[in-house]
């Protein structure tokens, strides 16, 4: 056999600018797995200090435009939690509603204009229109649903303004959400047909076990908040995050590497998330994943994300449905008082775990900030598996090899702008 | 359209959060009409087989950061008919062009532990390094005025942009004025419309989302927040938001 050099030089159907390196000795040893992120750094965090309290939403919604929604909510619980703000359960929920309408959003388009083209074999959803018009036409119908939701809860869907520090400038009428109700009954079949499509489609069988980490609350499925816990045993506050995860940052990559302290790299998204909530999904969530002959929960095969997506996606849509229900829709208060303090929050953007850590002075100037995102988590771990996955395919030619490599890191969606603004870890009191 | 052939567009990301991609990508409804019109060319973040140009349409994302994206905005530009700058990264620096106010190598010590490795340039548009023909304004800017351009395009006329302010969308909406009823800071008045003044309309204050409008009176706006009690470091945060380091914005922006 030959030494084998894969090189992927711009990672496509995937969001932002990475590239990736791979050489195999002539013996079939793998030597070296570069995921090389050159997206270009952005200074968040730096140019966040300085900055007004009740701007932090509004400036790191700009970090990412895929998941606008989840960096605006972790910024927001991460401020109100610096200067001691409790929200309504109006405001809960609503901000629920709005995280579930970007997760079915963002996971659509991963779904069905990332993931399906590499399983039918084609280069883009764009090329599978001509022989799979109804599955195209059935993304662009889901895809709308969650992004229309943002547009009416949020203002627009691409960094949406009426969420701020306590709940929402405008809340949504009745009749607004009474159409959007009926529009979602109607997606039930189209979120159980996603579920059945990806349980027909093969993915490449590959497991590793590796630790998943989700955020887990004993009341819902956990998206806006809960305890930090892992598939390893990890349990723990949001505020404890910098005690158990840290970074490190590698030569040829703009984002650093995550790890648990004490052990390895871990995933996280929506795997994780089915895998350690199971029993929190909707019941129709869970009927259709437990319809599946191929496929057990908890599944360490990083392929069956996309499945995840799907039996989310159903979860979402039931979801969403209960909190229309119930949602009082009353206009509020939004007066708040400055308080001096430091503040901390996770979530679960659409790709997993988001972390927000914020200090705040008594004039509500941010002293300093740090922020880690899902796809900075899942860096490491998708290096991991590359290094496992490459073996069981040398025999094929390099471009098949590096057709593997891009499907297993489109199944961690990787959002890499998100990904090049974290901050190192030295702003917890007591170190240096 | 008989057998004349499709207009090539190419959709490039430079530093930027892919929010104007997305906003493209939100014209569901029109999308298979579009790919009926258009042959998508170049978009990394939704095909795999990318051609290397001449393409009619370039559309950029994102601002210019880095010594790799100054050369690749020029040989975008060689091979490009139609350059069309993106939203406000594009068209002016947007959000990350903050990072102008403070010194390289503090902010690069904030982040990275080993700074040998980071090669960032201040942040500006593209037009700062190559001519562009068509600026689409807006953080992001509407889906709309994409589906505008594209249509213009097709019929071979000039596409409506909009050059007025905020204010203007916002009397169409019948709001009634925050700065003069309410006494808020809203940046209306020298901000470019075209996103039919949606934050007064949801009780906020316009922040600046579309950046300058054409020729704004920046000083006199500055002005009438002084006179409403606005402090000066939250006037200079104001105008250092979206566009500071633009000609329009960058006295305010200094501060006194």
């Amino acid at each position: 056999m030959n030494e084998k050099s894969v090189t992927v030089d711009y990672v496509s159907r995937v969001e932002g600018q990475g590239a990736l390196n791979i050489e195999v000795s002539a013996d079939g040893e793998v030597k070296e797995v570069q995921l090389r992120i050159f997206e270009p750094p952005k200074f968040f965090e730096s140019f966040l200090v300085g900055r007004k309290f009740d701007e932090v939403m509004e400036l790191t919604s700009r970090i990412c435009g895929v998941c606008p929604v989840a960096h605006q909510i972790t910024a927001l619980r991460a401020v109100e939690n610096a200067m001691g703000i409790m929200v309504s359960e109006q405001t809960r929920d609503l901000r629920k509603l709005f995280a579930l309408s970007a997760h079915i959003n963002s996971n659509v388009l991963n779904m069905y204009f990332f993931a399906v083209p590499d399983l039918l074999g084609y280069e883009s959803a764009v090329a599978m229109i001509k022989d799979y018009p109804s599955i195209v036409r059935r993304g662009l119908k889901l895809k709308k649903l969650g992004n229309d939701l943002t547009d009416l809860i949020g203002g627009k869907a691409v960094h949406p303004v009426t969420a701020v520090v306590k709940g929402f400038t405008k809340v949504p009428s009745k009749k607004d959400l009474d159409t959007f109700k009926k529009r979602f009954k109607e997606a039930r079949k189209d979120a159980l047909e996603t579920v059945d499509m990806f349980a027909k489609l093969q993915v490449p069988e590959f497991v590793r076990k590796c630790e998943h980490i989700a955020l887990s609350n004993p009341k819902e499925y956990a998206i806006n908040e809960g305890r930090m816990v892992s598939t390893e045993g990890l349990d723990i506050e949001e505020s404890a995050y910098r005690q158990y995860i840290v970074e490190k940052q590698v030569p040829y990559s703009h984002a650093k590497h995550s790890f648990v302290v004490g052990r390895d790299s871990f995933m996280v998204g929506p795997l994780a998330r089915v895998n350690l909530n199971f029993n929190r999904l909707s019941e129709d969530a869970r009927e259709a994943a437990k319809g599946l002959n191929d496929y057990k929960f908890p599944n360490f095969n990083p392929f069956v994300a996309h499945l995840a997506r799907a039996i989310e996606l159903v979860h979402d849509v039931d979801e969403c449905i209960e909190i229309m229900d119930r949602l009082p829709l009353k206009d509020e208060d939004l007066t708040v008082m400055v308080k001096e303090g430091e503040g901390f929050a996770i979530t679960e953007a659409p790709r997993g775990i988001l972390h927000h850590h914020y200090k705040i002075n008594r004039d509500g100037i941010v002293t300093a900030a740090d922020i880690v995102t899902p796809t900075a988590h899942n860096a490491n771990n998708i290096e991991k598996d590359l290094w496992h996955l490459v073996p069981k395919f040398l025999h094929l030619p390099p471009e098949e090899i590096a057709l593997k490599c891009e499907m297993l890191i489109r199944a961690y969606d990787p959002c890499i702008s998100c990904s090049t603004h974290f901050l190192k870890v030295d702003i917890r009191r007591g170190k240096r | 359209m008989g057998n004349k052939p499709k207009p090539k567009i190419a959709v490039f990301k430079f530093t930027g959060c892919a929010g104007c991609q997305m906003e493209i990508l939100h014209l569901e409804d029109e999308m298979l009409q579009i790919l009926d019109a258009f042959d998508i060319s170049y978009w990394v973040m939704v095909k795999s087989h990318n051609l290397k140009g001449p393409y009619d349409i370039s559309l950029i994302e994102g601002s210019v950061s880095t010594p790799r994206e100054i050369r690749e905005i020029k040989e975008i530009r060689a091979k490009t008919k139609m350059l069309v700058a993106l939203g406000d990264c594009a068209v002016t620096g947007c959000i990350p062009s903050i990072k102008n106010w403070f010194p390289q190598r503090e902010l690069e010590k904030k982040v990275y532990p080993d700074t040998s490795v980071i090669f960032s340039t201040k942040i500006y548009g593209i037009d700062e390094y190559v001519p562009v023909d068509v600026y689409l304004k807006g953080c992001p800017p509407h889906r709309n005025t994409i589906l505008e351009l594209l249509k213009g395009y097709l019929l071979g006329i000039r596409p409506f942009i909009r050059p007025h302010c905020v204010c203007v969308e916002c009397k169409l909406r019948e709001n009634s004025c925050l700065i003069t009823i309410k006494n808020r800071p809203c940046m209306g008045p020298v901000i470019n419309s075209g996103c039919g003044a949606l934050c007064p309309t949801v009780n906020r204050d316009c922040e600046g989302c579309y950046g300058p409008m054409s020729s704004p009176n920046a000083s006199a706006l500055a002005e009438t927040f002084r006179k409403i009690g606005l402090p000066e470091k939250d006037i200079v945060r104001k105008f250092r938001k979206y566009a500071g380091t633009t000609p329009d914005f960058r006295k305010e922006a200094e501060g006194e």
